[in-house]
């Protein structure tokens, strides 16, 4: 046990790694954000799929030695794009996004079989490597955080409209389609974002989970939002916070934090249901 | 309120409908009736302006206010049935502002359906009956002139069927909303209907309930012989050919 855990210098750690905090805190709040919107429109699959586009486009940069979070954006956004196209039906979308993940993920391995650098940054691609964070990566990560939260903030009452029910708000006149697209370009920047720091395969434990355990407890939309930001800003920097004593990488300790959430919540929410039809 | 003026709409080469005249007045229930493929929901969207017509024209008042189908809602959605019928009220629009005396005209709305009770329960976890009860008031919450239902009772029980037409007919008489609304079945709205527009095989016919539902008219609408017989203040009908699904 001594050997995964080690808080003895814990302070220096700390004063290091003030950059991958930072990090964590803006990704868990525009995850948490986002993940609302993920659960309303029924798209976790989608999401998975994204992130492994996502994967392949970063792992294409570091092959043709471009920027790996050029590369990471470029693949998670022409990916929503596509998915945006299938159109708003989860059956439609679903067999098409199963088509397309495998394919995502498989052009990745081929990249990173390719690539003859350190090893160490394939790895981190699929499964996190938020230590690293350095001040460029933080600048742009702020950057993409600040447009997704001030793009939510414009389109958010009729997102969340159009998402709960795309009849009625065509009917009063929301653009229901646009919204897609620019959603899932929002969706898309959060992904290639989370894929830098959890990497391509734990991007749910972000983007779903929190808001996936906040509606367990609640169906208060301003609840559900509040809920989901602390849910998924709490499995990223306490995940980040945990891995920093320890010699085990980060993602493990957001995914089990951000899983425990869910199964409190579910339990929780149980008896909330058995109470409500008794 | 609406007014058609020898509207058609086709998809293609097949015709739904043609030469349609309709003039809807304030306070005015009229049911649309029709076999299944006959454009009754088109007719909705085209008034909704979801749908271009392929010939004539609509005009409409401003404020619709719509009552879709009954489909049920997701159990986890993240919304009381007070946030739906905010949604009629200003779900439209962006940002975050809100009008001053949203939470009373939301209550007032909810109060109007008899489901105060049910405001703060996740609206997921409704009856259909009460969630339908809820997406009329998401309508009404407007103020709307016209009212335009979709197919509001399908799949509701029939007493929930009963609630929802008589809340209907009570906005009508009590604000003088138009009413367009659209049924596969004329007996649950048959106490409240002042004309009825029938469909059928890309003709129609407009009238009072007595004057369209006739042996005679029915039979000359689909081109085969259709029997119409009241029993006990319902109607009953009998030989409309099924529809072909396509």
């Amino acid at each position: 046990m001594s050997e995964i855990f080690n808080f003895a210098d814990y302070g220096q750690l700390l004063a290091l790694v003030h950059n991958s905090i930072a990090a964590g805190a803006v990704l868990g709040l525009v995850g948490g954000l986002i993940s609302v919107f993920v659960m309303m429109r029924d798209m976790p699959f989608a999401v998975h799929s994204i992130s492994e586009l996502s994967f392949a486009g970063a792992s294409g940069a570091l092959l043709f030695g471009a920027n790996v979070v050029l590369g990471s954006l470029t693949g998670s956004i022409l990916a929503a794009l596509v998915i945006g196209l299938l159109g708003s039906r989860a059956r439609d979308r679903n067999s098409a996004i199963g088509v397309l993940m495998p394919f995502g993920l498989g052009l990745g391995v081929l990249f990173l079989a390719l690539y003859k650098g350190r090893s160490a940054n394939k790895f981190g691609l699929l499964t996190g490597q938020i230590v690293a964070v350095d001040t460029p990566q933080l600048s742009w990560l702020l950057v993409t955080s600040a447009v997704v939260l001030i793009g939510l903030v414009v389109v958010w009452r009729p997102l969340a409209f159009a998402s709960t029910d795309p009849e009625q708000a065509a009917a009063r006149g929301v653009p229901v389609a646009a919204l897609s697209s620019v959603f899932m370009v929002l969706l898309g920047l959060t992904v290639a974002m989370s894929v830098q720091i959890v990497g391509a395969l734990l991007v749910l434990s972000v983007v779903c989970t929190p808001a996936a355990a906040a509606m367990r407890v609640t169906a208060s939309p301003v609840l559900v939002t509040a809920l989901s930001v602390v849910f998924a800003v709490g499995s990223v920097v306490g995940g980040i916070l945990l891995a920093l004593g320890s010699t085990i990488p980060i993602s493990p300790y957001v995914t089990t934090i951000s899983f425990l959430i869910y199964v409190a919540c579910r339990i929780i929410g149980a008896r909330r249901t058995v109470a409500r039809e008794a | 309120m609406l007014e058609l003026v020898d509207a058609g709409l086709a998809y293609g080469s097949r015709h739904l409908w043609s030469g349609l005249s309709l003039r809807v007045s304030p306070g005015e229930f009229v049911a649309v009736l029709g076999a299944n493929g006959s454009g009754k929901t088109s007719l909705v969207r085209a008034i909704l302006g979801l749908q271009p017509l392929s010939e004539g024209t609509v005009r409409v008042t401003d404020g619709i206010g719509y009552v879709p189908q009954q489909r049920r809602i997701l159990p986890l959605t993240p919304l009381r049935a007070r946030d739906v019928v905010g949604q009629g009220l200003d779900g439209h629009r962006w940002g975050f502002g809100r009008s001053a005396g949203r939470a009373a005209r939301i209550a007032a709305a909810l109060e109007a359906v008899d489901a105060a009770e049910l405001a703060d329960r996740p609206v997921g976890l409704l009856s259909g009956g009460e969630q339908q009860r809820v997406r009329v008031a998401q309508a009404l919450v407007a103020g709307p002139r016209l009212l335009l239902c979709d197919e509001p009772l399908l799949s509701l029980d029939l007493r929930s069927q009963r609630t929802v037409t008589a809340l209907v007919d009570r906005r009508r008489r009590e604000a003088g909303t138009a009413v367009l609304f659209v049924t596969h079945e004329i007996n649950p709205v048959l106490p409240y209907v002042d004309r009825v527009l029938y469909l059928a095989g890309g003709r129609f016919r407009v009238g009072t309930v007595d004057e369209v539902f006739t042996s005679q008219t029915l039979s000359d609408l689909y081109g085969v012989p259709v029997e119409v017989v009241t029993v006990k203040d319902r109607i009953l009908v009998a030989g409309i050919p099924q529809a072909h699904h396509e």
